[in-house]
């Protein structure tokens, strides 16, 4: 759907891998460019008209993706780098402060390094201990394993919406609910959720969540932090500096602006905040149930046919995403990458910096492809016949 | 070496390299080679004796290129004494550099001739002589 919104494909190359990050629409590129181009000054900062209208952009975003996400208000809203930055920002700023020697802190094997190194970090600083919600046959996350693994001193679940290799959608609103009743925490990596699925935090009730702009039609260098307003008082801010302060005269005379200012210190990232605007407004206007049910028929359609390659070994069939990870028999992921490549055709091969998930796949490596709403099922037929020929393969993947 | 011959060195060292398999012990020295730019990940261990290399062997997960690289490396290292490993080493780099090399030293890793051609394929061939140059320094910092 909506291919010629894509400069990108005018190209040339077949585009599957979209959990990397996904193609920009014309409307998003135009929009930073007027943003250069006919009022780029800074924001918060001036007294003129460009500088305003700066300001209102700006803003805007934040109330869109205030209704994009179902979120209450827009404070809750801070607008970070991407979904790493937005991650570190939580457990630094808020769970650092807060968890104690002998807590524990729940996350999966399949969760991104992003989603897992900022956790064990703070472990290591705080004495807390980290577990793992065993997964199910699929390799999927349910209520019932994670009850196996909450005790009374667990603080905080981090996990992802949807893994990036599994590829699995979790229950957050169950996980939610359950552990709400228990006080804890729940932290959701929405990176490969919110482009893909609708999303509604005030229906999930999920305390954080994380995501990034360059998944989800919009520009590199972006993300989100929504936070519950009511904890929001209780994150330190990482960056202290202009911006984001109302007076300093002294060290113990630092008076910080409301939130969500207090986390976005120095000047961000302008053109990338309006931009990202300008890919919220393009995916609502395609529709976010479409695009979901778009994609799971076309990952049914390529599951069907690569199913009946004998060489083939997928590792997520049951998964419901537009992901899907395989091998190809005795050969390395890297060089079918490589033999891909050559006919235009992007996948991404390797461990998709999900280091721990060989533990419960078994192999280390694999090839991923990963779809959108404007991949095609003559695209996937493309792919399936070269993936069909694995003597073409081996004669030409070097 | 002819194309066709190459890549079935390749292929064959690809599918069945030598040696590969963990080899625990204190007399074999252990080490590991990566690339920044790609998964490739392999260990290589190595037991020396006096001034000669008697043994390695290698595991890991590694592209067609790397780990027939890997093998052909092997085969033509064992039993060599450090001075000669050096001087094979050198031509295999050159030759992937495209400089002036002696052809008569490098056997099978000839099959990688053609390798400068595809600049991103470069750092898969040289990728086991990054670690045995790494072993090597180490033995001789000993
Ligand atoms: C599940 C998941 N979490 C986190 C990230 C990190 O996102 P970013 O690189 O935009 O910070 C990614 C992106 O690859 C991801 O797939």
């Amino acid at each position: 759907m909506h291919r010629d919104d894509f400069p990108m494909l005018r190209q040339d190359i077949i585009y599957l891998d979209n959990g990397a990050t996904s193609l920009k629409p014309q409307c998003v590129i135009d929009k930073m460019t007027d943003y250069y181009e006919n009022y780029s000054a800074n924001a918060h900062r001036g007294d003129y008209d460009i500088s305003y209208k700066v300001d209102l952009e700006y803003e805007n975003t934040r109330d869109l993706v205030k209704d994009f996400i179902g979120a209450k208000r827009k404070e809750e809203i801070v607008f970070t780098s991407g979904t790493t930055d937005s991650l570190n920002l939580i457990v630094n700023g808020f769970f650092s402060g807060l968890l104690e020697a002998g807590d524990e802190i729940i996350l999966t094997k399949t969760e991104h390094a992003s989603n897992v190194m900022p956790w064990f970090r703070v472990a290591g600083e705080t004495g807390a201990i980290i577990k793992y919600i065993p997964l199910d046959d699929n390799n999927f996350v349910t209520l019932d394993n994670l009850k196996k693994v909450v005790t009374p001193k667990t603080k905080v679940i981090s996990l992802a919406e949807i893994t990036n290799v599994v590829g699995d959608i979790r229950p957050i609103k169950e996980i939610t609910k359950f552990a709400h009743e228990r006080d804890i925490f729940v932290v959701v990596d929405g990176a490969q959720s919110v482009p893909h699925i609708k999303t509604n935090v005030s229906d999930t009730d999920v305390d954080f969540l994380a995501f990034s702009a360059h998944k989800m039609c919009g520009p590199t260098g972006v993300g989100v932090l929504y936070a519950k307003y009511e904890l929001m008082q209780n994150i330190e801010p990482m960056n202290l500096g202009g911006g984001m302060n109302e007076s300093f005269d002294a060290p113990d005379k630092m008076v910080l602006k409301e939130v969500p200012t207090r986390f976005e210190a120095g000047t961000p990232n302008i053109s990338g905040v309006i931009g990202l605007g300008e890919a919220i407004k393009y995916l609502n206007k395609v529709g976010m149930d479409k695009i979901s049910a778009y994609e799971k028929n076309l990952r049914s359609y390529l599951i069907e046919k690569l199913v009946s390659i004998p060489h083939i070994d997928i590792l997520n069939i049951e998964a419901d995403s537009g992901i899907v990870a395989f091998n190809v028999d005795g050969l390395f992921s890297e060089d079918v990458a490589y033999y891909l490549n050559k006919y235009g055709i992007c996948v991404r091969a390797g461990s998709h910096c999900a280091k721990l998930t060989k533990d419960v796949l078994g192999v280390a490596n694999s090839i991923r492809v990963s779809l959108y709403f404007y991949n095609t099922e003559s695209e996937i037929d493309s792919l399936v016949e070269l993936l069909k020929d694995k003597d073409k393969i081996m004669k030409e993947m070097f | 070496m002819d194309k066709e011959l190459a890549r079935e060195v390749i292929l064959e060292n690809f599918q069945h390299p030598v040696n590969k398999s963990e080899v625990m012990g204190s007399d074999y020295q252990k080490v590991n080679t990566r690339n920044p730019n790609c998964i490739d990940n392999i260990d290589l261990y190595i037991k020396f004796n006096n001034d000669k290399i008697e043994d390695i062997h290698f595991l890991g997960e590694a592209c067609a290129i790397s780990t027939a690289s890997t093998s052909v490396m092997i085969k033509n290292l064992i039993g060599k004494t450090i001075k000669e490993a050096k001087e094979y080493i050198n031509n295999f780099y050159a030759m992937c550099d495209e400089e002036e090399y002696d052809d008569t030293l490098l056997k099978e890793g000839l099959a990688f001739q053609d390798i400068y051609k595809q600049s991103n394929r470069k750092h898969c061939a040289t990728l086991p002589y990054k670690g045995i140059l790494k072993a090597l320094e180490e033995y001789e910092n000993k």
